[in-house]
């Protein structure tokens, strides 16, 4: 056995790239507590502090302290760049200084160059000139291919947050390989594909080919980069120091490469726990070094940053990167997936306190370890970093080697990728339906132009009828678009290196989404149980609604709207995969926002739920804030009913109780925390932000925000650091449901 | 049989052990000062629910509870008697853990109380019993009605052998002295089956909802107890309680 192997379980992981074989033959599952966990050293402490100084003078600066606006971003574009070069045992970032955000123009030169102006500075006239005349980018190549009716979608906002003027994301590499096999032998791999090609040349034998040698040129700039910094990374890591750095040099060449949306890392711990376990057994590092890699791995985790405008961060909002890790989970042998890794990694919010990356994401079973799972409830009440997803439901699809890009995508590393599609605004398509397609704030016929409702007051049957029909014209028009994009951004901004870390043959989801599934819920609960008469301008388009009596909210566990919310996913999810899908992507959806909620509801007229004109939604699959009245059960079980299978990108719930609304003692309220999290994934619940906070907080952090420069809470998916927020986003996390009751 | 329902929390954390189901009753002969919950108080007011109601609606969710059960609670559910123990008695049918928050004050001695008493307590696996003031005409004071019931009813509970969580709320200048606190932990001493004392820091956050019922509150200028002041309380208990006399 090669001597970086020595003392692992063979399997056929060494004769093939195999990762998952590897753990599972060769993880030490962890049922012990928290107790052999280690502080911060010295120098992890030192280099975070001054990691905090950066970060205060970025927020002094305006958003952004420093851009580059001539490099344009390669794997090896930079480097080397450090905060202390003495102290840092995890070396690499991005450019050749921490917090220089690079330029990406490849997505969209318009964007990078919005971007850049925006925080004060000005991309170089020769780059400019370059990718407006001489080199096409991704956004260029979508415009071209538009239709009249798509742009018109994406103005009124019907369908929104496109990732047709940046980099798409929610690609995982499998950056465990290069620490594993060694960059030398994936690239052997590559070249093996490359020459059992199908060899008559069709198009798809063509695109492939040139994807692998794209593929073989960026694994040997990986090994580029590597020596930029010193190291060797051309054979398998020797001991879990190396590993580390090997993961994180894979990562830090997908970032430098891609300004994606979400840039998720995969599921690194149970996988870097091997060698933690041989280093700890061989006694070449103690456990106070191991942990020392793991902060120092996260610390660089943090700094990840991308130049992005002011508009984008109004759907995905307080810079966020998603650098998302999945951890424990179950085995398909039936053996937990917890290692001491795993706590190692949650560790990092208390050595180094609490932020929003890396967004840190249990994947949770009723039989994971009850030790560990009230290690993760204890740490959710300090910190409020982390999210939840049910293993139990994911498992049966993608089996135990899976991870979470972004949010709540899932998908198995190195042999699933998705095309990312942002989400689609059922609550306006409602009111499409009412105003026969007309945009309720533009008076613009955008839809198709089908018989508006002309009752005086709405009738159940006749607006499900017409809301049927625009759902339908809708998803074509959406997933259309979306083909246009992901041929685009094939074509001009490959993801080279993440696919250089993927097997040859790839599953390829195609990931639409829901935005106001709740207020479209209750709409259609108000229209059948309540008399709602429509409200009509001069024009005599639908602008209000008069509510008379009461009706079901959903967030209550009330089966007469629960099952109309079910009703409204399972029809468009079946129109969305009724359209030809590009690349053969298997059609799925979320109901997620990210922070988009605000802006979707700012962009949508008043519905017949009594929401107002520009109210924002609630985000994901959230019940609207303040209707569910029953108390935290009742609103998690009328999410749980979201069947995951209709939403098979994720179905996110965002919840928040107050301190003393859990429990006594801390004891007692990590006890029940964890049987709130058991409880909600028994019964088939997906994901769970979990914040435990009160409104005062976050009051203070507004008026205060210089007292809070790590106050970290999630939103949809996400989490953000809460000053890193506009006001108006602020505002609306404010105005939640906070579960209070004691 | 239907009860009259004044709400249903379905997260209920501080009501017993484990996550609980609480129903709050509608309807309290007490008029405590402190009171967060005024509007329980009428009889009228709340909703009518079959216990077959109120059960389906716990079980569907029975995943959530498993650590917990269900917690009557009010208003004061020993008002409505013969509803409570019906509901109780079809919770223990369905193996659901079952505890009563209560003052007592309800408490009799006449038979045929005591007969419907004897049958709740079948079923009810661990009382919460709130016990106001340990001096009764202080306790009058504070509550309208003399303390006897409530001591009477935590005596019978020991002789029926029922586990039982003493709940005393502390409010700066009427619970909050060394003479009562002592007094409730040596009445804890002649005691065998209290199996926690919960010491509950007055807060002022029912305030809100006498203002908007249009109800004046008394203890407008009482002082919220402190985090300290409540330990405080709890040790002069325990010392009297384990204390050797």
């Amino acid at each position: 056995m090669q001597k970086e192997w020595r003392g692992f379980q063979s399997g056929v992981w060494q004769q093939e790239i195999n990762v998952r074989d590897f753990i599972q033959k060769n993880y030490t599952p962890y049922d012990g507590d928290d107790a052999f966990l280690e502080g911060p050293t010295k120098d992890t402490a030192d280099l975070w502090e001054q990691v905090l100084a950066l970060s205060r003078q970025e927020r002094e600066a305006g958003g952004v302290l420093d851009m580059d606006t001539r490099i344009i971003s390669t794997i090896t574009s930079h480097g080397p760049g450090y905060l202390d070069k003495e102290k840092e045992k995890i070396v690499g970032f991005q450019t050749d200084r921490p917090f220089k955000r690079s330029l990406q123009p490849c997505g969209g030169i318009r964007m990078a160059m919005k971007a850049c102006e925006d925080n004060g500075y000005e991309v170089d006239s020769e780059v400019v000139e370059y990718f407006t005349t001489h080199r096409k980018t991704h956004n260029a190549g979508v415009f071209d291919a538009y239709t009249p009716e798509m742009r018109a979608c994406r103005s009124s906002h019907i369908i929104t947050g496109l990732p047709d003027a940046y980099g798409r994301g929610r690609i995982i590499g499998d950056y465990r390989r290069p620490a594993l096999y060694g960059v030398d032998r994936l690239i052997e791999d590559k070249v093996e594909q490359l020459n059992t090609t199908r060899t008559i040349m069709y198009s798809d034998v063509i695109r492939e080919r040139e994807e692998l040698s794209e593929q073989i040129r960026a694994l040997k700039m990986l090994k580029d980069l590597a020596a930029l910094y010193g190291c060797d990374i051309s054979k398998p890591a020797g001991n879990i120091k190396e590993a580390v750095q090997a993961v994180y040099f894979a990562y830090l060449a997908a970032v430098k490469e891609q300004n994606g949306a979400a840039m998720s890392l995969g599921r690194t711990s149970t996988f870097l726990d091997i060698y933690a376990e041989r280093d700890l057994r061989e006694g070449t590092f103690t456990e106070r070094e191991i942990q020392e890699f793991i902060d120092q791995f996260v610390m660089k985790l943090r700094c990840v940053k991308f130049a992005r405008t002011p508009d984008y961060n109004h759907i995905f909002a307080g810079d966020p990167t998603w650098v998302t890790e999945s951890i424990a989970g179950i085995g398909v042998d039936g053996r937990h997936m917890v290692t001491k890794m795993s706590y190692r990694y949650l560790h990092t919010l208390d050595n180094i306190g609490a932020a929003p990356e890396p967004n840190m994401t249990v994947l949770w079973s009723a039989k994971l370890p009850a030790n560990f799972k009230k290690y993760c409830a204890g740490t959710s009440i300090r910190h409020s970093a982390i999210q939840y997803e049910n293993d139990d439901i994911m498992r049966v699809v993608h089996g135990d080697d899976y991870g979470i890009a972004c949010c709540v995508s899932s998908m198995r590393i190195g042999k699933e990728m998705q095309f990312f599609g942002a989400r689609a605004n059922l609550a306006k398509c409602l009111l499409y339906a009412i105003n026969g397609g007309v945009d309720e704030m533009t008076g613009k016929q955008v839809g198709p132009k089908y018989r508006p409702v002309v009752s005086e007051y709405l009738d159940y049957d006749d607006v499900w009828e017409k809301y049927k029909d625009m759902m339908k014209w809708l998803a074509s028009v959406y997933v259309n678009a979306l083909n246009i994009i992901h041929y685009m951004h094939d074509k001009y901004c490959y993801e080279k290196i993440q696919m250089a870390l993927h097997d040859k043959q790839v599953k390829r989801w195609f990931a639409t989404g829901i935005a106001g599934l709740s207020v479209v819920a209750d709409s259609l609960s108000a229209i059948r149980y309540a008399k709602v008469k429509p409200i009509r301008d001069e024009n005599g388009i639908v602008v209000d609604f008069e509510l008379e009596g009461d009706f079901p909210k959903y967030g209550n566990d009330d089966d007469r709207v629960d099952e109309i919310a079910k009703e409204v996913l399972h029809t468009f999810i079946s129109y969305i995969k009724g359209n030809h899908t590009y690349r053969g992507g298997i059609p799925t959806t979320s109901i997620l926002t990210i922070t988009s909620n605000v802006s979707y509801g700012r962009n949508t007229g008043a519905t017949p739920d009594g929401r107002k004109r520009g109210e924002a939604f609630a985000p994901g699959a959230n019940p609207m804030h303040g209707r569910d009245a029953n108390g935290a059960v009742a609103s998690l079980a009328s999410v749980a009913k979201l069947p995951f299978m209709d939403a098979q990108d994720g179905i996110s719930n965002t919840f928040t109780i107050v301190p003393d609304a859990l429990g006594k003692d801390g004891e007692s309220a990590a006890d029940n925390l964890t049987a709130m999290l058991d409880g909600y994934m028994e019964q088939g619940g997906h994901h769970l932000n979990v914040n435990v906070l009160n409104r005062d907080t976050l009051l203070h952090a507004q008026q205060h925000p210089e007292q809070y420069p790590q106050l970290t809470i999630r939103v949809s998916g996400y989490a953000v650091n809460f000053i890193k927020l506009t006001k108006e986003q602020q505002d609306e996390v404010i105005a939640r449901t906070f579960h209070e009751r004691v | 049989m239907t009860g009259n329902i004044h709400s249903i929390e379905t997260f209920g954390t501080v009501d017993g052990p484990g996550v609980r189901f609480v129903v709050f009753f509608q309807g309290c002969p007490m008029r405590c000062l402190y009171c967060h919950n005024p509007d329980t108080w009428m009889k009228k007011g709340g909703r009518e629910m079959t216990s077959a109601d109120i059960l389906s609606r716990m079980e569907r969710n029975r995943a959530f509870y498993r650590t917990g059960g269900i917690t009557a609670s009010g208003g004061e559910p020993m008002f409505q008697a013969a509803f409570l123990t019906e509901l109780f008695e079809m919770a223990k049918e369905r193996g659901i853990h079952t505890c009563l928050d209560t003052s007592g004050i309800l408490f009799s001695d006449l038979p045929e109380q005591r007969r419907q008493t004897e049958r709740l307590l079948a079923v009810t696996d661990l009382v919460m019993l709130d016990i106001k003031h340990m001096d009764d005409a202080e306790h009058r004071k504070l509550t309208g009605h003399g303390n006897e019931n409530s001591i009477a009813f935590a005596r019978y509970l020991d002789e029926k052998k029922i586990p039982v969580w003493i709940r005393h709320v502390v409010v700066p200048g009427i619970t909050y002295s060394k003479d009562e606190l002592t007094a409730l932990g040596l009445f804890l001493k002649t005691l065998s089956n209290v199996t926690k004392l919960e010491v509950l820091p007055y807060h002022a956050l029912g305030k809100t909802k006498y203002d908007s019922l249009g109800m004046k509150y008394v203890l407008e200028d009482t002082p919220q107890l402190k985090k300290a002041e409540a330990e405080e309380a709890e040790r002069i208990i325990k010392d009297a309680w384990y204390g050797v006399v």
